[in-house]
């Protein structure tokens, strides 16, 4: 065995995949892997690895969902956890921001996750606190711990990212998870295709080296997995799609579209999923293909592997 | 001598073998065919066509129809025209209006969707389609609408209202203002491959307004509305159709502005195409003369400038087809001063005739005038429709080209008659139409 330097994870913030390199992937990736067998014991609390640090998880959107993933991820590494949840609509928001890290900071905590309905706003407030900040989802542009968690997702159930054929279906106009992974899957190696109906494809896209399609069909032929997003209902009704049930028809994943796809390809969905809009339910249900609830379960490990690697970093600086 | 018009029955209930139209000038404006010859249908569909065919006689067991050395032309389409099915049968139904377009010699009409209700749902469409095959004379195809209830705000379900038989989509006289709505419907309608048709008008400016602003309409002390309200909304639509891509059809243009602008846009490489209605280059706004209703349409007839350049631009292809709006009313809408009347007119029965004029003034050969009725307008909406070849349905139109007569609007099958060409003397007409192989109008 040839000797390897210990890994050093360089970074202060999780803002976005971009700055990351293949090996920080592969990095959170392992321990990610090793988190989800911890987790599976009995005695997944009482890992001390994060005593007598505090972790504010602040959020500006709601998103159960999210926020208690990194809660548990935090408390079963030993963190103090704070959630604190954040009216935006009716204050001047780039100022309540400042003024909001600047109280946080002062408190001093070693995680400050964020959540905020503005692309960027997560990268503002990086720079005016001194602890770890980890974006947990801004506006449309980067959900990065989603990115990972559905990379260490797909790894585990395919063995593999590089090389594979991933289509990523629905609202990418307003999805920071479709940017996260595209960007991610791309690093490592993944071919990604975008499927979307025109109103909700970003305009020249395919300047990140995807492919796009309108027709489920021809999107889905033969790929390993197939990437579901998430309609926001309140969406619908609005200009961007007709109706729902034209939605389902033509963009909806049903038996009948993912046979098109890979006979063992895997089906994913960051959730909530709306049944019966962009997924049927029996495909959703169908633990031979889905992997929506895997996803939950390793979203916690990717945050705990996220929290162990910053907070190392903190160690050392 | 004005012949009789005599209609058979619907197309649907005939079941003929195979007939031999002879003594024929076979006139193909896609393929550029004009030829003394002949043509074999069998059933519904062409299965030969030439200037040698049946140069020995027809053989036994083919039905023969003597064309008698008439132009016998793909059948023609109409691509818009409002039948008032359903909602207001009383001006017009699939029945009435397919008579009227049989007896024009047009084989396909192409309905709007502003019915009411509006043909916004799959269920109006199927409706539609049930009550064509049971009632009308000629095929029919619908548009269905941009927006939810026209209201120019949600997009309507496209691709529902496409599989359900929707050849395309347009608000019709309400245009789509919103120009983030206007962007995702091109969006969206490109997708299934479908056009977005415009009635081009901008509201805000036309608001009040009931016919064209010029000399006429301030001597009249009518509100008129300028060009630029149309040449504003196409201007707009063809630059969102550039960032779009997709399809944009322009419903009857009528200034010189907008279909500069068309033009333009034609050059630069946009997928964009207009029609234009046989009243816009056949008569000016002084037919409105004093106060007749009967030339009250929208868009308005324009001055003599904007029929030269709707003419110039059928002559150099910037307009592809010919189209008449075809827009039945009663007296009830049509007999109120002026400001407060219907817009519109019925245009079926006079369609070919008042195009023939651009063939016999020498402006367009006989080949483009009908090639503006035929495939091009067939190809706006992608049917297959609109050529005399093998293998195509067997629409057919005969025309008698040096017919002279007189326009009678009493006697158009319409149930409508408000029509300002009443007296006009036309030359060239319909003398028979076969639709699917089934001949259902003849002037006998």
């Amino acid at each position: 065995m040839n000797s390897v330097k210990p890994y050093r994870f360089p970074y202060k913030d999780l803002l976005s995949i971009d700055q990351f390199s293949q090996q920080d992937i592969l990095t959170i990736l392992d321990l990610a892997d090793h988190y989800v067998e911890q987790n599976r014991k009995p005695d997944k609390k009482h890992s001390t690895i994060l005593a007598n640090k505090t972790q504010i998880n602040l959020f500006f959107e709601n998103s159960t969902r999210t926020r208690t993933s990194f809660e548990l991820a935090a408390k079963w590494l030993g963190c103090d956890v704070v959630n604190m949840e954040v009216e935006t609509s009716s204050v001047k928001k780039g100022e309540t921001l400042i003024d909001t890290a600047a109280t946080l900071n002062a408190m001093h905590p070693e995680f400050i996750v964020v959540r905020h309905p503005d692309s960027g706003a997560v990268h503002l407030l990086a720079e005016k606190v001194n602890c770890s900040v980890i974006n947990a989802g801004d506006g449309r542009h980067s959900h990065p711990t989603q990115a990972l968690l559905d990379a260490a997702t797909i790894r585990r159930s395919k063995g593999k990212i590089a090389g594979l054929t991933v289509a990523i279906c629905g609202d990418i106009l307003h999805s920071r998870v479709a940017r996260s992974n595209i960007t991610l899957l791309k690093l490592m190696g993944a071919n990604v295709r975008l499927i979307a109906p025109t109103t909700l494809m970003p305009y020249g896209v395919e300047v990140f080296g995807v492919e796009t399609y309108t027709d489920m069909r021809e999107g889905l032929k033969d790929v390993d997995v197939v990437m579901m997003l998430r309609i926001q209902k309140e969406r619908m009704d609005g200009s961007f799609i007709p109706s729902e049930r034209e939605y389902f028809r033509f963009f909806g994943l049903d038996r009948r579209k993912l046979a098109y796809a890979k006979p063992d390809a895997s089906v994913m969905h960051p959730g909530p999923i709306n049944r019966g809009v962009e997924i049927s339910s029996d495909i959703a249900d169908d633990l031979t293909r889905s992997l929506i609830l895997e996803q939950v379960e390793i979203g916690v490990a990717v945050r705990q592997a996220i929290l162990e690697l910053l907070a190392s970093n903190i160690t050392r600086t | 001598m004005t012949g009789a018009p005599q209609f058979t029955a619907p197309y649907q209930q005939q079941k003929p073998g195979k007939i031999a139209y002879i003594n024929a000038r076979v006139v193909d404006p896609e393929s550029g065919l004009d030829t003394k010859g002949a043509v074999l249908t069998e059933r519904e569909l062409i299965i030969d066509v030439g200037a040698n065919l049946f140069a020995d006689g027809v053989p036994e067991g083919i039905d023969v129809v003597d064309c008698g050395g008439h132009v016998l032309s793909p059948g023609l389409l109409d691509i818009q025209v409002h039948f008032r099915e359903p909602g207001e049968e009383g001006k017009e139904d699939l029945a009435s209006g397919s008579k009227a377009a049989a007896a024009g010699g047009v084989t396909t009409a192409v309905c709007m969707a502003n019915t009411k209700p509006p043909i916004d749902s799959v269920h109006v469409v199927e409706f539609l389609k049930k009550r064509a095959r049971e009632t009308s004379f000629v095929n029919i195809e619908t548009y269905a609408t941009i927006t939810k209830g026209m209201r120019g705000e949600e997009l309507s379900e496209m691709g529902l209202l496409k599989e359900a038989g929707a050849v395309g989509f347009s608000d019709d006289g309400l245009p789509v203002m919103n120009s983030r709505v206007m962007r995702r419907a091109m969006e969206y309608a490109k997708m299934f491959n479908m056009p977005i048709a415009q009635h081009a008008e901008d509201l805000t400016l036309s608001h009040g307004s009931c016919m064209n602003e010029g000399p006429t309409s301030t001597k009249l002390g009518l509100e008129g509305v300028p060009n630029a309200a149309e040449a504003i909304i196409v201007s707009r639509d063809l630059h969102l159709l550039e960032i779009t891509g997709g399809h944009y059809h322009v419903l009857h243009i009528s200034t010189r502005q907008a279909i500069e602008a068309v033009r333009q846009a034609k050059a630069r490489g946009l997928n964009v195409t207009c029609e234009a209605a046989p009243h816009h280059f056949a008569l000016t706004d002084q037919m409105v003369g004093s106060f007749r209703t009967f030339a009250k349409m929208n868009p308005p007839l324009r001055s003599q400038e904007d029929c030269e350049a709707v003419i110039e631009g059928l002559k150099d292809g910037t307009i592809d087809a010919i189209a008449t709006d075809h827009a039945p009313h009663g007296p009830a809408h049509k007999r109120l001063p002026f400001a407060s009347a219907a817009y519109g007119i019925v245009g079926l029965e006079t369609m070919l005739p008042l195009a023939l004029q651009l063939y016999h003034d020498g402006h367009l050969s006989l080949l483009d005038v009908l090639g503006k009725m035929t495939y091009q307008a067939a190809d706006i909406l992608k049917l297959n429709a609109g050529r005399i070849a093998k293998g195509k349905p067997a629409d057919l139109t005969l025309i008698d080209l040096g017919r002279e007569w007189s326009v009678d609007t009493l006697q158009f099958s319409s149930k409508s008659k408000n029509a300002p060409f009443d007296a006009f003397v036309v030359k060239g007409r319909a003398v028979r139409t076969v639709v699917r192989g089934k001949t259902v109008f003849e002037l006998v």
